[in-house]
């Protein structure tokens, strides 16, 4: 500690050019934050996603879609406790522009496979009594200013009903809050049987089956059990776990983690030689107070500590900064992921990250302060 | 009594590009304790090099150099920053001093090498300053100060540590002329007052006038001395 106002000195030599080398550090760490804060919190959720959930989909595609019919004999695998289903409707109020996520489903069974999904038990019973009953999110709700008991018109570009009309009426029957889930959880339910009756065509068939099972760890066997009953039949079918199924339907968007790791490779290699040229450049500027350091009595291992250090209190003071602001601006990125936190491990990360870019910047010109010769260096050679 | 630094046939040679420059040619010589010596001679005389040896920057190529009782001349790099460090207080002719440090921050610097508390040292610190009549620029970084008033902090700075010889490589030579009497009549006060050993480099005969003995290299041999009153 008794050392740090030298090392502290000496980084301050040059005020700009440390300010500036700070700079460029904070920028390619608050780029590291977001990106890897992405990253981590979406595997985050992910893994924290309900194992005693499957989903079963048409393997070739799901959108393909699979009978209805399956339902019964995926509700005779031993393990499973209850099957809703998941038809993907669209739609939009009033104007394209208001997308709304609508699903067709079996919604008692439904809010008993999502359990962290508070709906009061007489909104399932009305919607159980009307055929053209719709349950939305408390959010959507708020959003549009939906009332219980008011008819909402639906429009939708891929279902026209047997009047014809792309535009569908539902009557609100019921809000459901499904905070606790997090982001992704669908906000609009329709009855299966009314939309499967009143559509014009494609009849009798389902998107997703969604299996809740009575033990996590019999998941793969009862996967294997449901995939097993279609095989070689007209539509195979394909079983997954919640997070796998998340994490296939996000590596249909991206390889979130190949693009997070390449640009910030590409960032941190390109730093690397940002932060060494600085650093070399510095203890070439201060080669005569090194040798008189040493003159005095400081070992050629304790220079090399010096400047180490000196490199390792810049990259991490700069990478704090530059973690701070990016988890400051999580908050505003809520539109984008959700009310996802920038996870602990990220800073972690960063800070492991700052000492060995520090270690690797700092090293060669640390080993040239540590051989300098003082004879030579005190007399400009 | 023995000498305090002792040179025995010491010889040191240097390879610039493909030559074999020899410096010192066998040189022996005895300081005693609280000697004040001038070095003198021509440039390319030697005298820098046998300053160096002295103050173990630098090691012979053959014979032996013993300060304070020890044998330096075969201490590993190591052990030689270590020995520096508690027996050699140093002056250059460019002060030397670390320009983004106060005055106070640049005498403290040999003593972060010792085990003294924090309050052990600012005590030693101000001492060092008040002695070369500097204590009211102890918060003045370097380029605040006058070049008199630099190598005043340096002498601080080289006596801090209270280290058993002090080296002088041309202490005036970037001074004007009072300023340059003002810190030879400070290190002789030195000398005199706390018994300080001084072995000092100089070409100025005037600056060698405050040394109680002088010493003339020429080619890397000592040829004459002369003794001050």
């Amino acid at each position: 500690m008794k050392y740090f106002r030298l090392v502290w000195a000496g980084l301050w030599r040059k005020k700009a050019r440390t300010i500036l080398t700070m700079l460029s550090i904070v920028v390619a760490f608050f780029l590291f934050g977001v990106l890897q804060g992405v990253n981590q919190g979406i595997n985050e959720v992910v893994n924290n996603l309900n194992v005693d959930r499957l989903y079963t989909s048409a393997k070739s595609n799901m959108v393909d879609g699979i009978p209805i019919a399956y339902r019964d004999r995926i509700k005779s695998v031993p393990g499973v406790l209850h099957v809703s289903h998941w038809t993907f409707f669209g739609g939009y109020y009033k104007e394209a522009k208001n997308a709304i996520p609508a699903f067709a489903t079996d919604a008692r069974e439904l809010f008993a496979i999502y359990r962290e999904i508070k709906i009061k038990p007489e909104y399932l019973d009305a919607m159980e009594r009307t055929r053209t009953g719709v349950l939305v999110s408390e959010q959507l709700a708020d959003q549009y200013g939906w009332k219980i008991g008011d008819r909402i018109p639906l429009g939708t570009s891929i279902w026209t009903n047997k009047e014809g009309s792309n535009t569908w009426y539902f009557d609100l029957v019921g809000t459901f809050d499904a905070s606790e889930f997090g982001g992704g959880f669908p906000s609009f339910y329709i009855n299966f049987d009314y939309y499967d009756e009143a559509k014009a065509f494609g009849q009798g068939v389902v998107h997703y089956y969604i299996v809740r099972i009575d033990d996590p760890r019999n998941a793969v066997s009862i996967a294997k059990a449901i995939d097993t009953q279609f095989e070689n039949s007209m539509n195979e079918t394909r079983t997954q776990t919640e997070s796998q199924l998340q994490q296939t339907q996000i590596k249909q968007i991206a390889d979130i983690n190949f693009i997070v790791n390449a640009i910030v490779g590409a960032v941190f290699f390109t730093l690397l030689f940002l932060t060494a040229n600085t650093m070399m450049q510095s203890i070439r500027e201060r080669i005569p107070e090194l040798a008189v350091l040493k003159t005095l009595g400081f070992s050629d291992n304790k220079v090399l500590v010096l400047v180490l250090v000196e490199a390792c209190v810049l990259c991490i003071i700069a990478a704090l900064v530059g973690l701070a602001i990016a988890a400051a601006a999580f908050p505003g990125l809520k539109v984008i992921l959700g009310n996802l936190p920038m996870p602990p491990i990220v800073v972690i990360m960063g800070v492991a990250l700052a000492v060995g870019l520090a270690l690797v910047s700092g090293l060669p010109p640390a080993i040239r302060a540590q051989r300098l010769n003082i004879v030579d260096a005190l007399a400009s050679r | 009594m023995s000498p305090i630094v002792s040179l025995r046939n010491v010889k040191k040679s240097y390879v610039r590009g493909k030559q074999k420059v020899e410096v010192l040619h066998g040189v022996d010589l005895d300081i005693e304790a609280g000697e004040f010596l001038a070095l003198m001679g021509p440039s390319g005389s030697g005298k820098t090099t046998l300053l160096n040896l002295i103050a173990g920057l630098d090691q012979p190529t053959t014979g032996e150099v013993r300060v304070a009782g020890k044998r330096i001349d075969s201490l590993s790099r190591g052990a030689l920053a270590a020995w520096r460090a508690r027996h050699i207080g140093f002056i250059f002719q460019f002060y030397n001093l670390l320009p983004v440090l106060t005055a106070e921050a640049n005498v403290e610097v040999p003593l972060l090498l010792t085990k003294l508390s924090r309050a052990e040292r600012k005590q030693r610190v101000k001492i060092a300053l008040e002695l070369v009549g500097l204590a009211d620029r102890a918060k003045h970084k370097p380029n605040e100060l006058s070049g008199g008033q630099q190598q005043r902090v340096a002498i601080a700075r080289a006596i801090v540590a209270d280290p058993t010889l002090l080296v002088c490589d041309e202490p005036t030579g970037d001074l004007d002329r009072q300023n340059a009497e003002e810190i030879m009549a400070l290190l002789q006060a030195l000398n005199r007052t706390q018994g300080k050993t001084i072995v000092m480099v100089t070409h100025d005969p005037r600056a060698a006038s405050f040394a109680s003995r002088e010493l003339h290299l020429d080619k890397g041999q000592l040829i004459d001395a002369v003794a001050h009153a």
